[in-house]
C-alpha cells in the first residue's frame, strides 16, 4: 500500500509542483470539449451516412438541395472565420477597437449564415420535406439543425464578449475568453467543411 | 516533469497565435479547396460520378487539415503536444465510430433484404419468419 500524505494546508497540489497561473490550463481543456463534441458530430454523421439514402418514397437531395445556397452560405462562414482571425490578430496588437470591430464583421457574416440557413430550412418545410418526411429528412435536419445551433451559441458568445471587451478591456481573462471563442468558431468551420462535402456535394453527383 | 524547470516563466503563453500572414495563408488555401469541389459538382465536369466523389472527399480532407493547423494552430509544439494528441485520438474514435456504422449497417441491410420467397404463402414459411401479415401462420 502506497501512503499519501495530504498537505496540511489543503493546497490539492504537491508542495513541489510549480504553481500555474490561473487559467493557464483553460485553452487545452477547451480544446478537449471541442474534441468530444467532435464526436457528436461524427455520431450525427454517421447516422447521415447510414440514412441518407432512406427516403421512404419522399423527396432526395437532388429534388431539395440548392448548391448555389450551400456555395453562398460556405462562403458566408468562411468570411467570418477570416475576420474572427483578424479580429485575434488585434487582440495581439492589444487594440481593443478593432478587436470589437472585427467581431461584429464576424457577427454579420454568422447571422447571415443563419439567416440562410433558417431559410433553407423553411421553404424544405413549406413543400412538405420537413424532419418527419423520411429517415434521410431526419437525419438530414438533426446533423444540419445541430451545426446550426452551435452557430447560434457561437453567436450569443460572441455578443457577450463584445459587451465584456467594452467593460474591462483586453485583459488576460478576456484575452483566453476570445482565444476560447477563437478555437470554437474555427472548429465550427471544420465541422461545415464535412456539411457541404458529404451531405450536399457527394449527395448531388 | 524536467520541462517545467524552463518553461514555467512562459505559462499560459505557450499557445501558439497565428500571424496576418497565417490566417491569410489559411484563408486562400481554403477558398482554393472550397471553389474546386463545389465547381466540379455544380458543372458536372468528371464523367465518373466515383471519381468526383473521391475528389471531392480528398478535397475536403486537405480543408480540415489546414483549417486545424492555420486557423486552429494545432502543432506538434502547442499546450506540448497535448491538442495534437486529442485531435488524432478523436480522429481514430471518429474513424472507428463512422466507418463501423456505415460498414455493419451496410451489412445489415444486404443481409435483410427480404428474398422472394419470404412473403408468406403457405405452410412452408419457415417459423418465427413471419412479416407481421395477419395471414402468415402461427
Amino acid at each position: 500500500m502506497s501512503h499519501v500524505t495530504l498537505p496540511k494546508d489543503g493546497a490539492f497540489h504537491l508542495p513541489e509542483e510549480p504553481h500555474h497561473p490561473e487559467g493557464a490550463s483553460t485553452m487545452l481543456g477547451f480544446y478537449i470539449y471541442l474534441m468530444s463534441d467532435c464526436l457528436i458530430f461524427a455520431v450525427l454523421f454517421a447516422t447521415y451516412a447510414v440514412l441518407g439514402g432512406s427516403y421512404a418514397a419522399g423527396p432526395g437531395p437532388k429534388e431539395l438541395f440548392e448548391l448555389d445556397l450551400i456555395a453562398v452560405n460556405t462562403a458566408m462562414l468562411l468570411f467570418s472565420s477570416i475576420t474572427y482571425g483578424f479580429a485575434m490578430l488585434a487582440m495581439q496588437r492589444h487594440n481593443s477597437k478593432q478587436v470589437i470591430g472585427w467581431l461584429l464583421v464576424t457577427a454579420v457574416f454568422g447571422a447571415a449564415f443563419l439567416c440562410i440557413e433558417l431559410y433553407e430550412f423553411h421553404h424544405l418545410i413549406h413543400i412538405g420535406a420537413g424532419p418527419q418526411r423520411s429517415a434521410f429528412l431526419s437525419a438530414f435536419f438533426l446533423l444540419v439543425g445541430t451545426h446550426g445551433l452551435h452557430v447560434t451559441f457561437g453567436m450569443i458568445w460572441l455578443f457577450t464578449l463584445v459587451f465584456q471587451v467594452r467593460k474591462f478591456g483586453l485583459t488576460s481573462a478576456m484575452q483566453r475568453r476570445l482565444g476560447c471563442l477563437s478555437l470554437f468558431w474555427h472548429f465550427l468551420d471544420v465541422i461545415w467543411i464535412g456539411v457541404f462535402t458529404f451531405v450536399y456535394l457527394v449527395r448531388m453527383v | 516533469m524536467a520541462h517545467h524547470a524552463h518553461n514555467d516563466a512562459h505559462h499560459g503563453d505557450d499557445h501558439s497565435h497565428g500571424s496576418f500572414k497565417s490566417y491569410m495563408t489559411g484563408f486562400i488555401l481554403s477558398v482554393i479547396l472550397t471553389v474546386i469541389p463545389f465547381w466540379l459538382v455544380m458543372e458536372e465536369v468528371l464523367e465518373n460520378p466515383t471519381a468526383t466523389i473521391l475528389i471531392v472527399t480528398g478535397f475536403a480532407v486537405a480543408q480540415i487539415i489546414v483549417h486545424v493547423i492555420y486557423f486552429l494552430h494545432v502543432t506538434p509544439s502547442a499546450e506540448e503536444g497535448w491538442t495534437l494528441t486529442s485531435t488524432v485520438f478523436t480522429l481514430v474514435v471518429v474513424f472507428i465510430m463512422v466507418a463501423g456504422s456505415v460498414w455493419v449497417m451496410f451489412n445489415m441491410n444486404a443481409n435483410m433484404m427480404p428474398a422472394h420467397d419470404m412473403t408468406v404463402t403457405g405452410a412452408e414459411a419457415p417459423e418465427g419468419m413471419g412479416s407481421g401479415d395477419p395471414e402468415s401462420p402461427q
